[in-house]
Protein backbone atom coordinates (compact mmCIF):
# COMPACT_ATOMS: atom_id res chain seq x y z
CA UNK A 1 0.00 0.00 0.00
CA UNK A 2 1.26 3.37 -0.89
CA UNK A 3 1.86 6.41 0.54
CA UNK A 4 -1.03 8.17 -1.94
CA UNK A 5 -3.26 5.47 -1.07
CA UNK A 6 -2.91 5.56 2.80
CA UNK A 7 -3.67 9.23 2.13
CA UNK A 8 -6.53 8.92 -0.08
CA UNK A 9 -8.14 6.38 2.30
CA UNK A 10 -7.83 8.77 4.76
CA UNK A 11 -9.35 11.67 3.09
CA UNK A 12 -12.38 9.47 2.23
CA UNK A 13 -12.64 8.70 5.90
CA UNK A 14 -12.60 11.93 7.03
CA UNK A 15 -15.29 13.28 4.63
CA UNK A 16 -17.14 10.52 4.98
CA UNK A 17 -17.14 11.54 9.19
CA UNK A 18 -17.91 14.98 8.44
CA UNK A 19 -20.99 14.22 6.60
CA UNK A 20 -22.01 11.78 9.10
CA UNK A 21 -21.57 14.23 11.59
CA UNK A 22 -23.90 16.58 9.79
CA UNK A 23 -26.48 13.61 8.92
CA UNK A 24 -26.67 12.48 12.83
CA UNK A 25 -27.23 15.78 13.83
CA UNK A 26 -29.85 16.43 11.25
CA UNK A 27 -31.93 13.32 11.12
CA UNK A 28 -31.16 11.71 14.67
CA UNK A 29 -30.76 14.50 17.18
CA UNK A 30 -32.95 17.21 15.42
CA UNK A 31 -37.20 17.10 15.44
CA UNK A 32 -36.85 15.87 11.70
CA UNK A 33 -39.77 13.87 10.72
CA UNK A 34 -40.71 13.87 14.22
CA UNK A 35 -42.36 17.31 13.36
CA UNK A 36 -45.37 15.41 11.68
CA UNK A 37 -45.69 12.47 13.91
CA UNK A 38 -47.71 9.12 12.44
CA UNK A 39 -50.90 9.57 13.53
CA UNK A 40 -54.34 11.04 13.28
CA UNK A 41 -55.80 14.57 12.26
CA UNK A 42 -58.40 16.32 14.92
CA UNK A 43 -59.47 19.57 15.16
CA UNK A 44 -60.81 21.88 17.39
CA UNK A 45 -62.02 25.72 17.68
CA UNK A 46 -61.26 28.16 20.20
CA UNK A 47 -62.36 31.50 20.65
CA UNK A 48 -58.53 32.86 21.51
CA UNK A 49 -55.41 30.33 21.07
CA UNK A 50 -53.22 33.19 23.10
CA UNK A 51 -49.76 32.28 22.89
CA UNK A 52 -50.11 28.91 21.08
CA UNK A 53 -48.32 28.20 18.06
CA UNK A 54 -47.40 25.76 15.26
CA UNK A 55 -45.85 22.17 16.82
CA UNK A 56 -46.80 23.52 20.31
CA UNK A 57 -47.44 20.05 22.24
CA UNK A 58 -51.09 18.09 23.34
CA UNK A 59 -50.87 16.49 26.29
CA UNK A 60 -52.84 14.19 27.58
CA UNK A 61 -52.69 13.74 31.50
CA UNK A 62 -49.38 15.88 31.00
CA UNK A 63 -47.63 13.64 28.81
CA UNK A 64 -47.15 15.04 25.12
CA UNK A 65 -49.37 12.59 22.48
CA UNK A 66 -49.45 15.00 19.78
CA UNK A 67 -48.45 18.39 18.17
CA UNK A 68 -50.30 21.10 16.96
CA UNK A 69 -50.33 21.20 13.21
CA UNK A 70 -51.76 24.59 12.24
CA UNK A 71 -53.91 27.02 13.34
CA UNK A 72 -56.22 29.01 10.36
CA UNK A 73 -58.72 31.71 11.03
CA UNK A 74 -62.47 29.70 10.53
CA UNK A 75 -63.79 31.74 7.86
CA UNK A 76 -67.56 31.89 9.42
CA UNK A 77 -67.07 31.26 13.25
CA UNK A 78 -64.09 33.74 13.28
CA UNK A 79 -62.68 31.31 15.30
CA UNK A 80 -58.89 29.81 15.65
CA UNK A 81 -59.67 26.30 13.92
CA UNK A 82 -56.23 24.29 15.48
CA UNK A 83 -55.59 21.06 13.45
CA UNK A 84 -53.54 18.53 15.76
CA UNK A 85 -51.61 15.54 15.16
CA UNK A 86 -51.73 13.06 17.75
CA UNK A 87 -49.85 9.80 17.34
CA UNK A 88 -51.74 6.57 16.47
CA UNK A 89 -50.85 4.86 19.74
CA UNK A 90 -53.91 7.05 21.47
CA UNK A 91 -56.53 6.45 19.43
CA UNK A 92 -59.01 5.56 21.55
CA UNK A 93 -60.16 9.38 22.85
CA UNK A 94 -64.03 9.25 23.15
CA UNK A 95 -65.53 11.87 21.15
CA UNK A 96 -66.52 13.75 23.97
CA UNK A 97 -63.25 15.00 24.99
CA UNK A 98 -62.56 18.35 25.85
CA UNK A 99 -59.34 20.60 24.54
CA UNK A 100 -58.06 23.12 26.86
CA UNK A 101 -55.55 25.63 26.33
CA UNK A 102 -53.15 25.76 28.96
CA UNK A 103 -49.83 27.45 30.29
CA UNK A 104 -46.94 25.42 31.57
CA UNK A 105 -45.25 27.16 34.37
CA UNK A 106 -46.32 31.02 35.18
CA UNK A 107 -44.75 32.45 32.09
CA UNK A 108 -43.89 29.27 30.31
CA UNK A 109 -45.53 28.03 26.67
CA UNK A 110 -48.60 27.38 25.72
CA UNK A 111 -50.16 23.94 25.09
CA UNK A 112 -53.58 22.29 24.53
CA UNK A 113 -54.67 19.45 27.16
CA UNK A 114 -56.96 16.61 26.30
CA UNK A 115 -59.27 15.83 29.19
CA UNK A 116 -60.66 12.38 27.95
CA UNK A 117 -64.80 12.63 28.04
CA UNK A 118 -67.15 9.25 28.32
CA UNK A 119 -68.20 8.76 25.65
CA UNK A 120 -68.10 4.80 24.03
CA UNK A 121 -66.96 6.22 20.54
CA UNK A 122 -63.61 7.16 19.97
CA UNK A 123 -62.05 10.39 17.85
CA UNK A 124 -61.19 9.55 14.38
CA UNK A 125 -59.42 11.05 11.63
CA UNK A 126 -60.36 14.38 10.59
CA UNK A 127 -63.18 14.56 13.54
CA UNK A 128 -63.45 17.32 15.53
CA UNK A 129 -63.61 18.56 19.23
CA UNK A 130 -66.76 20.40 19.95
CA UNK A 131 -66.18 21.36 23.16
CA UNK A 132 -63.17 23.85 23.77
CA UNK A 133 -61.63 26.17 26.23
CA UNK A 134 -59.74 29.40 25.29
CA UNK A 135 -56.46 30.39 26.06
CA UNK A 136 -56.74 32.44 29.74
CA UNK A 137 -55.49 35.99 28.95
CA UNK A 138 -53.80 37.31 31.83
CA UNK A 139 -55.26 40.95 31.41
CA UNK A 140 -58.56 39.99 30.45
CA UNK A 141 -58.97 38.13 33.86
CA UNK A 142 -57.45 41.12 35.74
CA UNK A 143 -60.03 43.44 34.49
CA UNK A 144 -62.69 41.33 34.95
CA UNK A 145 -61.33 41.22 38.54
CA UNK A 146 -61.65 44.65 38.87
CA UNK A 147 -64.36 45.61 37.57
CA UNK A 148 -66.01 43.10 39.99
CA UNK A 149 -64.59 44.40 42.89
CA UNK A 150 -65.52 47.74 41.79
CA UNK A 151 -69.28 46.86 41.58
CA UNK A 152 -69.31 45.83 44.94
CA UNK B 1 -2.84 74.00 10.37
CA UNK B 2 -0.67 71.38 8.20
CA UNK B 3 -0.60 69.06 10.82
CA UNK B 4 -4.26 68.54 10.80
CA UNK B 5 -4.40 68.71 6.29
CA UNK B 6 -1.45 65.57 7.03
CA UNK B 7 -3.56 64.00 9.39
CA UNK B 8 -6.72 63.72 7.25
CA UNK B 9 -4.23 62.74 4.35
CA UNK B 10 -3.37 60.09 6.33
CA UNK B 11 -7.30 58.78 6.72
CA UNK B 12 -7.81 59.05 3.63
CA UNK B 13 -4.83 57.36 2.33
CA UNK B 14 -5.46 54.66 4.56
CA UNK B 15 -9.15 54.54 3.27
CA UNK B 16 -7.69 54.69 -0.40
CA UNK B 17 -5.35 51.76 0.65
CA UNK B 18 -8.21 49.39 2.22
CA UNK B 19 -10.66 50.32 -0.71
CA UNK B 20 -7.46 48.87 -3.45
CA UNK B 21 -6.90 45.90 -1.54
CA UNK B 22 -10.65 45.25 -1.36
CA UNK B 23 -10.74 46.00 -5.06
CA UNK B 24 -8.00 43.69 -5.96
CA UNK B 25 -8.93 40.87 -4.12
CA UNK B 26 -12.09 41.09 -5.68
CA UNK B 27 -10.49 40.93 -8.94
CA UNK B 28 -8.63 37.88 -7.52
CA UNK B 29 -11.83 36.29 -6.52
CA UNK B 30 -12.97 36.34 -9.94
CA UNK B 31 -10.08 35.10 -11.59
CA UNK B 32 -9.73 32.31 -9.26
CA UNK B 33 -13.71 31.61 -10.37
CA UNK B 34 -12.38 30.90 -13.44
CA UNK B 35 -10.06 28.17 -12.65
CA UNK B 36 -12.33 26.35 -9.98
CA UNK B 37 -14.11 24.01 -11.97
CA UNK B 38 -11.09 23.28 -14.72
CA UNK B 39 -8.93 22.35 -11.57
CA UNK B 40 -11.18 19.30 -10.48
CA UNK B 41 -9.61 17.80 -13.73
CA UNK B 42 -7.06 17.01 -11.28
CA UNK B 43 -9.21 15.32 -8.01
CA UNK B 44 -5.84 13.57 -7.06
CA UNK B 45 -4.65 17.40 -6.32
CA UNK B 46 -7.14 18.69 -4.46
CA UNK B 47 -7.88 15.36 -2.12
CA UNK B 48 -3.73 15.73 -1.09
CA UNK B 49 -4.67 19.68 -0.09
CA UNK B 50 -7.76 18.11 1.85
CA UNK B 51 -5.22 15.75 3.74
CA UNK B 52 -3.35 19.08 4.10
CA UNK B 53 -6.07 21.48 5.44
CA UNK B 54 -8.49 19.30 6.93
CA UNK B 55 -7.57 15.79 8.19
CA UNK B 56 -4.02 17.14 9.94
CA UNK B 57 -6.46 19.91 11.82
CA UNK B 58 -8.96 17.10 13.41
CA UNK B 59 -7.28 16.89 16.17
CA UNK B 60 -7.50 20.59 17.18
CA UNK B 61 -10.88 20.62 16.07
CA UNK B 62 -11.66 17.59 17.94
CA UNK B 63 -9.52 18.55 21.27
CA UNK B 64 -10.97 22.22 21.66
CA UNK B 65 -14.69 21.07 20.56
CA UNK B 66 -14.64 18.83 23.36
CA UNK B 67 -13.35 21.47 25.47
CA UNK B 68 -15.89 23.79 24.43
CA UNK B 69 -19.11 21.67 25.10
CA UNK B 70 -17.74 20.86 28.77
CA UNK B 71 -17.15 24.43 29.35
CA UNK B 72 -20.96 24.84 27.87
CA UNK B 73 -22.01 22.02 29.72
CA UNK B 74 -20.63 23.33 33.20
CA UNK B 75 -21.80 26.71 32.68
CA UNK B 76 -25.11 25.75 31.33
CA UNK B 77 -25.98 23.77 34.51
CA UNK B 78 -24.82 26.81 36.73
CA UNK B 79 -27.26 29.08 35.51
CA UNK B 80 -29.77 26.87 34.32
CA UNK B 81 -30.24 25.09 37.80
CA UNK B 82 -31.14 28.99 39.43
CA UNK B 83 -33.96 28.42 37.14
CA UNK B 84 -34.45 24.98 38.28
CA UNK B 85 -34.43 24.40 34.23
CA UNK B 86 -31.67 21.69 33.86
CA UNK B 87 -33.51 19.49 31.91
CA UNK B 88 -32.85 21.84 29.39
CA UNK B 89 -28.99 21.80 29.29
CA UNK B 90 -29.12 19.20 26.21
CA UNK B 91 -30.67 21.78 24.16
CA UNK B 92 -28.79 24.32 25.52
CA UNK B 93 -25.87 23.09 24.20
CA UNK B 94 -27.02 21.83 21.19
CA UNK B 95 -28.11 25.04 20.23
CA UNK B 96 -25.07 27.30 21.19
CA UNK B 97 -22.83 24.82 19.13
CA UNK B 98 -25.20 24.14 15.98
CA UNK B 99 -25.85 27.45 15.38
CA UNK B 100 -22.70 29.69 16.07
CA UNK B 101 -20.15 28.25 18.11
CA UNK B 102 -19.45 24.86 15.85
CA UNK B 103 -19.34 27.43 12.89
CA UNK B 104 -17.30 30.21 14.11
CA UNK B 105 -14.79 28.61 16.55
CA UNK B 106 -14.06 26.18 14.34
CA UNK B 107 -13.42 28.31 11.46
CA UNK B 108 -11.48 30.98 13.44
CA UNK B 109 -9.26 27.53 14.25
CA UNK B 110 -8.64 26.51 10.92
CA UNK B 111 -7.94 30.52 9.88
CA UNK B 112 -4.89 29.88 12.76
CA UNK B 113 -4.32 26.08 11.95
CA UNK B 114 -4.73 25.75 8.00
CA UNK B 115 -5.30 29.18 6.86
CA UNK B 116 -1.84 30.34 8.07
CA UNK B 117 0.10 27.59 6.46
CA UNK B 118 -1.22 28.04 3.12
CA UNK B 119 -0.41 31.84 2.84
CA UNK B 120 2.79 30.88 4.32
CA UNK B 121 3.47 28.17 1.20
CA UNK B 122 1.95 29.91 -1.17
CA UNK B 123 4.13 32.55 -0.27
CA UNK B 124 7.39 30.84 0.00
CA UNK B 125 6.66 29.47 -3.41
CA UNK B 126 6.62 32.74 -4.73
CA UNK B 127 9.39 34.13 -3.06
CA UNK B 128 11.26 31.44 -4.14
CA UNK B 129 9.90 31.64 -7.68
CA UNK B 130 8.30 28.76 -7.90
CA UNK B 131 5.35 30.00 -9.23
CA UNK B 132 6.96 32.16 -11.94
CA UNK B 133 9.25 28.73 -13.00
CA UNK B 134 5.44 27.07 -13.21
CA UNK B 135 4.61 29.78 -15.73
CA UNK B 136 7.70 29.56 -17.74
CA UNK B 137 6.56 25.40 -17.89
CA UNK B 138 3.08 26.96 -19.53
CA UNK B 139 1.48 25.27 -16.09
CA UNK B 140 -1.02 28.03 -14.77
CA UNK B 141 -0.42 27.75 -11.10
CA UNK B 142 -3.99 29.42 -10.53
CA UNK B 143 -4.95 25.79 -11.80
CA UNK B 144 -2.21 24.00 -9.98
CA UNK B 145 -1.27 25.54 -6.77
CA UNK B 146 -4.01 27.83 -5.78
CA UNK B 147 -6.77 26.40 -7.04
CA UNK B 148 -6.60 22.95 -5.25
CA UNK B 149 -5.54 24.72 -1.61
CA UNK B 150 -8.76 26.91 -1.90
CA UNK B 151 -11.02 23.88 -2.81
CA UNK B 152 -9.16 21.81 0.06
CA UNK B 153 -10.27 24.72 2.39
CA UNK B 154 -13.31 24.92 1.40
CA UNK B 155 -14.23 21.84 1.90
CA UNK B 156 -12.58 20.99 4.98
CA UNK B 157 -14.25 23.73 7.07
CA UNK B 158 -17.90 22.51 6.88
CA UNK B 159 -17.09 19.15 7.96
CA UNK B 160 -14.85 20.25 10.68
CA UNK B 161 -17.25 22.32 12.27
CA UNK B 162 -19.95 19.27 11.72
CA UNK B 163 -17.63 17.54 13.94
CA UNK B 164 -16.22 19.71 16.62
CA UNK B 165 -20.14 20.30 17.23
CA UNK B 166 -20.89 16.81 17.33
CA UNK B 167 -18.09 16.51 19.66
CA UNK B 168 -18.94 19.44 21.35
CA UNK B 169 -22.50 17.47 22.16
CA UNK B 170 -20.83 14.84 23.23
CA UNK B 171 -18.71 16.77 25.48
CA UNK B 172 -21.88 18.44 27.04
CA UNK B 173 -23.63 15.07 27.31
CA UNK B 174 -20.72 14.01 29.67
CA UNK B 175 -20.16 16.70 32.02
CA UNK B 176 -24.07 17.18 32.53
CA UNK B 177 -25.53 14.28 32.63
CA UNK B 178 -22.78 11.47 33.78
CA UNK B 179 -20.82 13.74 36.28
CA UNK B 180 -23.54 16.65 37.08
CA UNK B 181 -26.64 14.21 37.34
CA UNK B 182 -28.62 15.64 34.41
CA UNK B 183 -31.08 13.22 33.44
CA UNK B 184 -30.29 11.89 30.41
CA UNK B 185 -33.70 11.22 28.45
CA UNK B 186 -34.13 14.49 28.84
CA UNK B 187 -31.10 15.73 27.38
CA UNK B 188 -31.63 13.88 24.57
CA UNK B 189 -35.56 14.45 24.42
CA UNK B 190 -34.94 18.35 24.52
CA UNK B 191 -32.43 18.07 21.95
CA UNK B 192 -34.68 15.83 20.16
CA UNK B 193 -37.60 17.94 20.80
CA UNK B 194 -36.53 21.24 19.79
CA UNK B 195 -33.65 21.05 17.38
CA UNK B 196 -34.30 22.01 13.88
CA UNK B 197 -33.15 20.10 10.94
CA UNK B 198 -33.18 22.37 8.27
CA UNK B 199 -33.18 25.48 10.19
CA UNK B 200 -30.49 25.00 12.79
CA UNK B 201 -28.60 22.47 11.76
CA UNK B 202 -29.00 23.37 7.90
CA UNK B 203 -28.56 26.98 9.13
CA UNK B 204 -25.38 25.87 10.81
CA UNK B 205 -23.56 24.51 7.87
CA UNK B 206 -24.39 27.26 5.15
CA UNK B 207 -23.03 29.15 7.61
CA UNK B 208 -19.57 27.46 8.00
CA UNK B 209 -19.37 27.08 4.09
CA UNK B 210 -19.48 30.75 3.84
CA UNK B 211 -16.81 30.54 6.05
CA UNK B 212 -14.83 28.20 4.61
CA UNK B 213 -15.44 30.02 1.58
CA UNK B 214 -14.00 33.43 2.75
CA UNK B 215 -11.31 31.87 4.55
CA UNK B 216 -10.09 30.01 1.53
CA UNK B 217 -10.35 33.15 -0.29
CA UNK B 218 -8.37 35.59 1.95
CA UNK B 219 -5.50 32.11 2.39
CA UNK B 220 -4.63 32.08 -1.22
CA UNK B 221 -4.75 35.80 -2.00
CA UNK B 222 -2.79 36.86 1.01
CA UNK B 223 -0.42 34.16 -0.11
CA UNK B 224 -0.16 35.66 -3.68
CA UNK B 225 0.24 39.41 -3.23
CA UNK B 226 2.27 38.35 -0.31
CA UNK B 227 6.36 40.72 -1.08
CA UNK B 228 8.38 38.12 -1.54
CA UNK B 229 10.87 38.39 1.49
CA UNK B 230 10.84 36.64 4.95
CA UNK B 231 9.16 39.71 6.52
CA UNK B 232 6.81 39.83 3.48
CA UNK B 233 5.62 36.13 4.36
CA UNK B 234 5.51 36.81 8.17
CA UNK B 235 2.90 40.14 7.32
CA UNK B 236 1.08 37.70 4.83
CA UNK B 237 0.27 34.57 7.46
CA UNK B 238 -0.68 37.49 10.29
CA UNK B 239 -2.76 39.31 7.37
CA UNK B 240 -4.52 35.61 6.58
CA UNK B 241 -5.16 35.10 10.46
CA UNK B 242 -6.38 38.81 11.07
CA UNK B 243 -8.29 39.37 8.28
CA UNK B 244 -10.04 35.46 8.31
CA UNK B 245 -11.20 36.25 11.71
CA UNK B 246 -12.37 39.49 12.04
CA UNK B 247 -14.73 38.35 8.39
CA UNK B 248 -15.87 34.96 9.80
CA UNK B 249 -16.92 37.09 12.86
CA UNK B 250 -18.27 40.02 10.88
CA UNK B 251 -19.96 37.76 8.45
CA UNK B 252 -21.55 35.69 11.12
CA UNK B 253 -23.40 38.53 12.34
CA UNK B 254 -24.69 38.88 9.20
CA UNK B 255 -25.68 36.10 8.49
CA UNK B 256 -27.33 35.03 11.52
CA UNK B 257 -29.30 38.22 11.09
CA UNK B 258 -31.14 36.95 8.08
CA UNK B 259 -31.20 33.66 8.97
CA UNK B 260 -32.63 33.51 13.07
CA UNK B 261 -33.47 37.31 13.85
CA UNK B 262 -36.71 38.72 13.70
Amino acid sequence: MNVQRGVELVVGLFVLAGIAALMVMALQWSNFGSSRVAGYEVTARFDNVGGLTVKSPVKLAGLTIGRVDSIEIHAETFQAEVRMVIDDQYDNLPTDSFANIYTSGLLGSQYVEISPGGALESLEDGDRITMTQSAIILESMVSKFLFDKAKE
Amino acid sequence: MNAVLNSIARLGRSVLDGAQHAGSMALFAIELAWVLIPTWSRPRDILQQVYAAGVLSLVIILVAGGFVGLVLGLQGYNILSNFNATESLGVMVALSLVRELGPVVAALLFAGRAGSAITAEIALMKTTEQLAALEMMAVDPMRRVIGPRFWGAMISVPLLAAMFSLVGIVGGYLIGVVVLGVDGSSYWGQIHEQMEAWDDVGGGAIKSLAFGAVIALISVYEGCRAEPTASGMARATTQTVVLSSLAVLGLDFVMTAFMFGA
